[in-house]
């Protein structure tokens, strides 16, 4: 060895390179062992891919492929029904349902990222317009139909009201449940954010007006009302409070809430929501619930579409308490 | 040294300019790695700084435009906020002063709770207590912002409303109480350790001047550690300003402009949350919850700024002190 058989450590930088000098094999080795396992990572993870990708080719005659949903809060409850009844028919699919509302499923569909919309309102002319202009043709399905119901605390003893009631109400003309009723207490109106497709359709329906010669155009929702995220946070809220009143979709309600009939005008009858009276065509404030996807559907999107309009499929709707086609 | 007693071996010169070589490419290996690993970290850090940079510039870009539209004065003063109706208004007052009062309602509740809290920690507090209550308390930080929404909506909102007499407990003061239960672990945190690097010369000189415990926390060591309380307390503001989820559940979400934290209020983040599902990408409410994002944005950049100079300052006032 070149540094002299001295006594080790008398010349620290002899002993240092001797020291390097014998690590230099293992030090080679180290790092090949690094860039084998590196290789061998990198060849793991392309034949796991690969093979995921074969796999997934090959599936022979059965069904698959990935759906997204995204829309309507309204609609979830239903369009997740659905969704698990079709993927234990056809595993081989997989469905995506989120619902924050309405308006952000319309802006996703124009946005083309989504394949189908689930939307408790008609989709607007101005956004039909964004949407071909981003190459988007909006394809409507009705699916099914909402009475929209409104309730209040089981402890109010109002029973009914009016549209232009509701609309004074949601508009704040009118803030004590004396006006409308008999209790002497402040009204807290609860509705849900811009997001909501039964926002904007309570907005041009009730608080609007429209259909009656009472019409406005240019009423907006007043500034006392509280807007919340989520349906079910609207319910709650109502179930616990007595002055609360809300507008669910009939899915949402339960047998904490007290359903109000309600008059078209002063002179006509009241009606209570129900299955019956929306395809009777009597209950004043009843909504059509659409799928809209990019053009007409086609493959996976079209047989679950097809599920959806089954009389199988349509059962499940009067399970979670909405209305049928037919 | 021990010299003469062993044999030297003469080295040849073929085998000294063989180990010359090897040395020199193994010290330019090692040097070669080291300048590699030395690349590789510094680009991690200008990571940060580009995302940042990034994230500034996104929100300038898709929130700027909107004051084409509005200008600044009537969308930061005005008190309309329309943006689905024809024509759609912008103004966000309802939003500023929202966020105001629930910060200022969480700050209130949080900063003398959270500072006696840390006194008690860095003072009176035995090691044994210390060590068991202050994880306890970053705990409290690690709990999710929507399970504090679901706590302050099922539990805390009907307390509210039947304490106050409201007709909502959907109000402000449940979301600042809400919010003050989450920025206290950090004003606790900060103000715990810059109460612990006061030097024990100044406890010891109160001490030998007749002060009693509480006579020197309270004089002596709250005041020297004055300017780490302070980034504690901006720090927890930040956080209170930034939260979003728990607003969205429990604030109320009404769109009047609040006179008392006794109201439903809206503040900026959750305007931004339930608006921004519905906008459509480039339409003029997407532009207009960018640039509310942009001056929430610029809010906590500059809180949290100004704490991380505070925070410099308290260190290198007594980084410096002799004996340490």
């Amino acid at each position: 060895m070149g540094c002299g058989r001295l006594i080790p450590g008398s010349d620290p930088l002899c002993g240092q390179l001797l020291e390097v000098k014998q690590l230099a094999p293992k030090i080679k080795k180290m790092v090949k062992a690094w860039q084998f396992s590196l290789a061998l990572m990198l060849i793991i993870g392309l034949v796991t891919g690969l093979a995921g990708c074969a796999g997934n080719a090959g599936g022979g005659n059965e069904l698959s492929g990935s759906i997204k949903i995204i829309g309507s809060n309204t609609l979830t409850p239903l369009t997740t029904v659905w969704a698990e009844e079709f993927v234990k028919v056809h595993p081989r699919v997989r469905i995506a349902v989120t619902g924050p509302g309405s308006g952000a499923g319309i802006a996703a569909l124009i946005d083309g990222y989504i394949d189908i919309c689930q939307a408790s309102r008609k989709i607007k002319p101005k956004e039909i317009e964004q949407a071909k202009a981003n190459g988007v043709n909006p394809y409507e399905i009705q699916v099914a139909t909402d009475a929209l119901a409104v309730v209040v605390h089981p402890s109010n003893p109002l029973s009914e009201l009016t549209i232009a009631q509701l609309s004074a109400i949601y508009t704040n003309k009118i803030t004590n449940w004396k006006e409308v009723g008999d209790n002497d207490a402040p009204i807290v109106a609860l509705s849900r954010d811009t997001n909501s497709g039964t926002h904007v359709y309570f907005k041009e329906y009730v608080v609007q007006m429209q259909g009656l010669p009472t019409e406005n155009k240019s009423l907006e929702y007043g500034t006392q009302v509280l807007f919340l995220p989520s349906t079910e946070e609207g319910v709650s809220e109502t179930a616990k409070n007595p002055n609360a009143i809300f507008y669910p979709g009939l899915g949402y309600v339960t047998d904490q809430v007290k359903l109000l009939a309600i008059k078209r005008t002063a002179s006509d009858p009241a009606v209570l929501p129900s299955v019956e009276t929306a395809l009777a065509g009597t209950y004043p404030i009843a909504r059509p619930l659409l799928f809209y996807t990019n053009g007409e559907p086609t493959g996976v999107i079209k047989a679950f579409i097809d599920y959806c309009l089954s009389p199988e499929g349509q059962q499940k709707v009067i399970g979670i308490g909405y209305v049928p086609l037919k | 040294m021990v010299k003469g007693t062993v044999a030297m071996v003469k080295p040849t010169v073929s085998t000294a300019a063989a180990e010359a070589s090897l040395e020199k490419s193994l010290r330019r290996r090692w040097r070669l790695g080291e300048k590699s690993i030395e690349g590789w970290i510094m680009l991690n850090g200008l990571l940060a700084i580009v995302v940042l940079v990034g994230v500034l510039v996104l929100l300038m870009r898709e929130g700027l435009p909107i004051f084409l539209y509005t200008p600044p004065w009537k969308f930061l003063f005005g008190t309309d906020w329309y943006p689905v109706s024809e024509p759609p208004t912008f103004g966000i007052m309802p939003f500023f002063v929202s966020t105001l009062m629930v910060t200022v309602v969480a700050t209130a509740i949080a900063v003398p709770i959270g500072i006696g809290c840390a006194a008690y920690l860095a003072e009176v507090a035995t090691p044994r207590v210390r060590e068991t209550v202050k994880p306890i308390i970053e705990l409290l930080a690690g709990i999710p912002s929507v399970v504090m929404g679901f706590i302050g909506l099922m539990l805390l909102s009907p307390l509210v409303q039947s304490l106050f007499h409201l007709n909502t407990g959907l109000c402000g003061l449940t979301a600042g109480i809400m919010l003050s239960l989450m920025s206290l672990p950090i004003i606790v945190s900060v103000s715990e350790d810059a109460l612990r690097s006061v030097p024990n010369e100044f406890r010891e000189a109160a001490y030998a001047l007749g002060a009693s415990k509480w006579e020197t926390i309270r004089y002596v060591c709250i005041p020297a550690a004055l300017s780490g309380i302070s980034a504690a307390i901006m720090l927890g503001v930040g956080r209170a300003v930034g939260e979003t989820m728990t607003v969205l559940m429990v604030a109320g979400g009404a769109l009047a402009v609040p006179h008392t934290p006794v109201e439903p209020m809206m503040p900026m983040t959750a305007a931004i949350a339930s608006g921004i599902g519905n906008a459509v990408r480039g339409g003029l409410q997407y532009q207009a919850l960018f640039a509310i994002g942009l001056i929430l944005f610029i809010m906590t950049l500059a809180v949290n700024l100004v704490a991380d100079r505070v925070l410099e300052r308290q260190k290198r006032r007594f980084g410096g002190i002799a004996g340490k």
